[in-house]
């Protein structure tokens, strides 16, 4: 009792820590340049409090329960035991690139729902929802990321593997992004863009982290240092790809529903 | 807006749907690949309630605080007319969130690590820990810089693709030069910069700006802050490898 009652006020202070910077700049701006009192000051101190308190008990939630079974399983996982590989023989990982399977699935699935539970990812859809006129769906945004994430985790674990630059997936990637950004609907173009930054985030980061590790440490020839990282940005920019593929696809079936209604006419 | 218990009650559900795919990856692997038993149930399930708990506050949070504050300021900042004033909260308010950001701090440990292994910096203390401050303030300062340049675009009505095509050239371009070693870290510094708290704020304030200005549509113009936001650092991390 009297560890989970530290754990809560360790978190809180973590939390506190991390909003202080903010508070001060709001304050300060608020008080010293526009020189007004802020409008509804017990509503915004009920909302504060409330964020506050939701990110500690999410917090708490997620280091109790996600992150130990999470990082566990990536462990297993990645181990030599499990993939069925000799742990004493150096063998060449692009050559048994399939033997890894099953990471890239776990990698995909939760890649995927980590980002469906994703806070920041849910404010961005929320705004953008109520700025649309509800023209962006909530849950058609946060699904559409959620699938980038999942290819980009998927992806991004399988270049560990073989050990490809990394730079060679990612200014591909960039490439797509401009390519796609040419045909993409304008209106959509800011919110993909966004999308990308929001869903490396509380839930996502420490899992993926460990993750990237885990395969770097259990693959032969591969350093945690060096191979371990590049998984926060294939998570970073796939869902941008999805965003901006899922709203071609949407246009292009509005526009062509159109022009059926228009030939039965 | 006020505080309402049937809207608590319809978040929690919400929340309760949001993690249900988690637990359905998380028992799909330990029981149907790795074939073994949950350990500590009663914690786990006790941590499950705490996420979907806090994920129901969290989003009652935003509604009554976190974007009407964005909101607000970006109309009082808009109602003054001080173009200063304004890019001086948005550089603040990039730099002392981003500073603060524990997975920041993190991720500039590791990058000092990576230097140290690769000899461009000595295998001391001291000097990992002077290369991991260099490398969060100048993180921290590219952030700001984004901000800055995000609210300058929603003034001023430039495309957005186009800063952030520039942008992934310029990135391209230092990845050419960049050590080798620090590649992995930059380019993933983009995605630990924005933290579940500055989202909303930054979200609705750029929003906040879109609708106060005249011209400017809220879903074209004020989105692209968070996208600046992640960009920036990979640039400044590759140019703190390359400078130090």
């Amino acid at each position: 009792m009297i560890s989970a009652s530290v754990r809560f006020l360790e978190t809180l202070f973590a939390t506190l820590g991390d909003i202080f910077p903010i508070v001060v700049t709001i304050l300060v701006f608020q008080y010293l340049v526009i020189k007004r009192p802020i409008n509804q000051p017990k509503q915004l101190l009920l909302g504060t409090a409330f964020v506050v308190l939701g990110m500690v008990l999410f917090l708490l939630g997620l280091e109790q329960a996600l992150f130990p079974l999470g990082q566990s399983m990536a462990k297993q996982l990645t181990s030599a035991e499990f993939l069925g590989l000799e742990e004493s023989s150096v063998y060449i990982a692009s050559e048994h690139w399939a033997a890894y399977a099953w990471i890239y699935l776990f990698s995909a699935a939760i890649g995927f729902s980590t980002t469906i539970a994703e806070p920041s990812l849910l404010a961005v859809a929320i705004k953008a929802n109520g700025v649309s006129g509800g023209a962006v769906s909530i849950g058609g945004l946060r699904i559409s990321v959620a699938i980038g994430v999942a290819l980009g985790l998927a992806l991004g674990s399988y270049r560990i593997v073989v050990g490809d630059p990394l730079h060679y997936y990612i200014i591909a990637g960039y490439i797509l992004v401009v390519i796609q950004t040419l045909f993409a609907p304008k209106a959509i173009i800011p919110l993909a863009y966004d999308s990308g930054g929001v869903t490396t985030s509380t839930v996502t980061v420490p899992l993926v982290t460990a993750l990237g590790l885990g395969l770097a440490e259990s693959v032969p020839g591969r350093s945690p240092l060096l191979d371990g990282f590049g998984l926060i940005a294939f998570a970073s920019l796939f869902p941008i790809i999805s965003v901006l593929a899922y709203a071609q696809v949407t246009s292009f079936l509005a526009s062509s529903s159109l022009s059926g209604d228009d030939d039965e006419i | 807006m006020g505080f309402r218990f049937s809207h608590l009650f319809s978040s929690l559900l919400k929340s309760l749907r949001d993690i249900s795919p988690i637990v359905v990856v998380v028992l799909f692997f330990q029981w149907g690949v790795l074939d073994s038993s949950l350990p500590n149930v009663l914690s786990i399930l006790a941590g499950a309630v705490m996420v979907i708990v806090g994920l129901s506050f969290f989003v009652m949070g935003l509604e009554l605080g976190l974007f009407p504050i964005g909101e607000n300021l970006a109309h009082a900042f808009a109602n003054k007319g001080s173009l200063l004033a304004l890019l001086s909260f948005a550089f603040c308010l990039g730099f002392g969130t981003t500073i603060a950001e524990p997975a920041l701090v993190a991720v500039a440990k590791e990058a000092a690590e990576v230097a140290a292994e690769a000899k461009h910096i000595e295998n001391t203390e001291t000097s990992m820990q002077e290369y991991a401050a260099g490398l969060r303030l100048s993180v921290a300062f590219a952030v700001g810089l984004a901000i800055v340049i995000g609210v300058v675009r929603i003034i001023k009505g430039w495309p957005l693709y186009l800063i952030i095509i520039g942008g992934y050239m310029l990135i391209v371009l230092l990845t050419m030069f960049a050590p080798q070693e620090i590649i992995g870290i930059a380019y993933d510094s983009g995605g630990v910069t924005t933290s579940t708290i500055t989202v909303p704020l930054v979200t609705a304030l750029g929003v906040g700006l879109a609708s106060a200005i005249k011209g400017r549509n809220p879903l074209l113009d004020g989105f692209g802050l968070i996208a600046l936001a992640s960009l920036t650092p990979m640039m400044f991390v590759m140019l703190y490898g390359i400078v130090y």
